[in-house]
């Protein structure tokens, strides 16, 4: 089976708590289930707020996966591990 | 001491108002909406809350200079301009030349997953960069209500709103904030706890099967303004408001006299004709020929070339030129010259105050010297007596204050009563002229008297009142053994006179 690399975008507004705990947890949950499969590219409004609107972005922090299609959005500091991992769309392994 | 000095000279801080451009409005709220503050603006669904918003940006970039941001979060911005088109506001020459932008913000609850804690800092940072992009100085949120439908902890949707009306605040820019109205509060999730400057409820009440628009203040922080419910009007050129005109008897008058028409008519008052910008009023019963006095008068206007508006209530224009034709007026040289203008509706096409609108607008558009309104009896069908009557208190004071004169006709339909109009409107108006049927020796003619005249002597005789196609003439009083002959008798005094001239002539 033809493995989809995953292209996730995080959007943050400067460095808050917020933003630094979504950026973890978004890390560790990308190492743990897609090692080697996936990219992370954080945006940060403050410096670029032209680009809140193409993504439709209102909440901060905002999470998008780009790819694989269709796009989705998990907004908040992503504390919560199993809604991450089902909005993403994650195939967890049994071990 | 110096500063103390100061400020004693100054004058003391009013509150700024950013006029809305919409006409009416800006008298109500004595200037317009709060500048640099945030005002909510509610209503149930197509009472026009958008396109309020809409047109305070656009007349605030077109007429004042202030550039605006529309936040749409219900319609996209193509779609909107389209809705503005028929309005004749070009919407895409504006966002070209960075007057206006249009950021639409779509909240799809389907592809978004909440988790922990989160703020709106994305809507601010766009805000910002929009307002920041063409300096904003008016923002609308239409409607931020749906955010609730998108997101779902209200607890942060919540104290971040009211971040952001006091951000917009800061920001120092004019705010409109939509809000559709809940069950028993103003807006479905109480916006306007957060937003307390101004609130404006529109409304669009139907009542016997009528329908009103309605415009309310019903706060304005600060500043004094009109309290009471004002009839609104959505037409090809945007809202109008109307307000309701005082009735300060402090109107200027003039002691121009203007021409009725009738050469004999004119003999009867005593300055042969009325005052320019009074109020005449036409009234009698079924056919006897209210309309062509009405016609006659306006047709006098035209010939002077003054402009003369006609509000049919009853004929459409077709017919109303078909048949003065038979009497020897030929409204079309004028028509086509634009000194005639026929405005024709229906009395039930809408209520009282939309007509009362419709008609204070065409006169504003099309400035005329002389209105007829035939007749204001019909208008009874949609109302009753008494808002008749203060509908027509108003347009005659709107009237009177542009220097218009106005004829009115009215039916009376109970001869027992004929001497009061049905609409009460007698004691408003200064002239009055009384057109009865004159039933003798099994003939049936029209007689014709003036009631009062305001400001001048004027003929107590009951005169004769012919039409024909040389249009209308009144014959002088003939008396006979039996008091005033009318019709066949007085043909046949006259006859007999003239056969006793010839006689005595002979002899």
């Amino acid at each position: 089976m033809k493995q989809e690399k995953y292209e996730l975008r995080l959007y943050v507004a400067g460095k808050t708590p917020k933003s630094i705990m979504a950026l973890k947890n978004l890390r560790d949950y990308c190492e743990e289930h897609l090692e080697g499969q996936y990219s992370i590219e954080v945006i940060d409004l403050l410096q670029n707020p032209q680009l809140a609107e193409g993504d439709q972005i209102l909440a901060v922090p905002t999470l998008v996966r780009k790819v694989p299609e269709p796009v989705r959005k998990i907004i908040g500091d992503l504390s919560n591990k199993e809604k991450v991992l089902v909005g993403l769309d994650i195939r967890v392994k049994q071990e | 001491m110096s500063k103390t000095k100061q400020t004693s000279s100054k004058k003391l801080p009013m509150l700024r108002k950013a006029p809305s451009g919409i006409p009416g409005l800006d008298q109500i709220t004595m200037g317009g909406l709060p500048a640099g503050r945030p005002t909510l603006v509610c209503g149930a669904a197509g009472c026009g809350k958008t396109l309020f918003s809409l047109e305070f940006i656009i007349r605030g970039a077109m007429n004042y200079n202030e550039p605006g941001v529309f936040v749409a979060f219900e319609e996209k911005a193509d779609e909107l301009a389209t809705n503005v088109a028929s309005l004749g506001f070009d919407l895409a020459a504006l966002q070209a030349g960075n007057k206006i932008k249009i950021d639409h913000i779509h909240i799809d609850r389907s592809e978004i997953e909440e988790t922990g804690e989160y703020d709106l800092e994305g809507l601010f940072i766009r805000l910002n960069y929009a307002i920041d992009a063409i300096g904003a100085k008016r923002v609308v949120l239409d409607t931020v209500e749906n955010l609730f439908a998108g997101l779902s902890n209200q607890a942060i949707l919540r104290s971040e709103l009211r971040r952001l009306f006091q951000w917009l605040k800061n920001k120092g820019v004019t705010t409109v904030i939509t809000g559709e109205r809940g069950e028993n509060t103003l807006t479905k999730q109480g916006l306007e706890e957060y937003v307390s400057d101004c609130v404006i409820l529109l409304d669009h009440r139907v009542t016997g099967e009528i329908s009103t628009r309605r415009l309310r203040i019903v706060k304005y922080r600060g500043s004094l303004h009109g309290t009471n419910e004002y009839p609104f009007l959505i037409d090809e050129e945007g809202i109008s408001v109307l307000p309701i005109t005082s009735l300060v008897l402090n109107k200027p008058v003039s002691s121009g006299i203007v021409s009725t028409g009738i050469p004999a008519l004119n003999n009867m008052l005593g300055k042969s004709g009325f005052f320019r910008g009074s109020s005449i009023l036409v009234s009698g019963t079924a056919g006897t020929g209210k309309t062509s006095v009405a016609a006659s008068f306006a047709y006098q206007a035209c010939k002077n070339n003054e402009r003369c508006l006609f509000f049919a209530f009853e004929e459409s224009p077709q017919q109303i030129i078909r048949n003065m034709k038979s009497i020897g007026i030929n409204f079309d040289p004028y028509i086509k010259k634009n000194t005639l203008r026929f405005y024709a509706s229906r009395p039930t096409i809408y209520g009282l105050e939309m007509h009362l609108l419709a008609i204070n607008k065409a006169i504003r558009k099309f400035k005329p010297s002389l209105v007829i309104m035939d007749p204001i009896s019909n208008f009874v069908t949609i109302g009753n007596f008494s808002e008749v009557r203060a509908m027509l208190v108003r347009l005659i004071d709107f009237l009177q204050q542009e220097q218009v004169t106005v004829m009115f006709t009215a039916l009376s339909i109970n001869i027992g009563i004929n001497e009061q109009t049905d609409d009460g409107v007698s004691s408003l108006v200064d002239a009055w002229i009384l057109l009865k049927d004159i039933e003798m020796n099994g003939e049936r003619n029209k007689g014709l008297y003036i009631i009062k005249s305001r400001g001048m002597d004027h003929s107590k005789q009951i005169r004769e009142f012919i039409i024909s196609s040389k249009g209308i003439n009144i014959v002088d009083v003939y008396f006979g053994p039996d008091g005033i002959l009318t019709g066949s008798a007085r043909e046949a005094h006259m006859l007999q006179e003239k056969q006793m001239r010839t006689k005595t002539a002979k002899k």
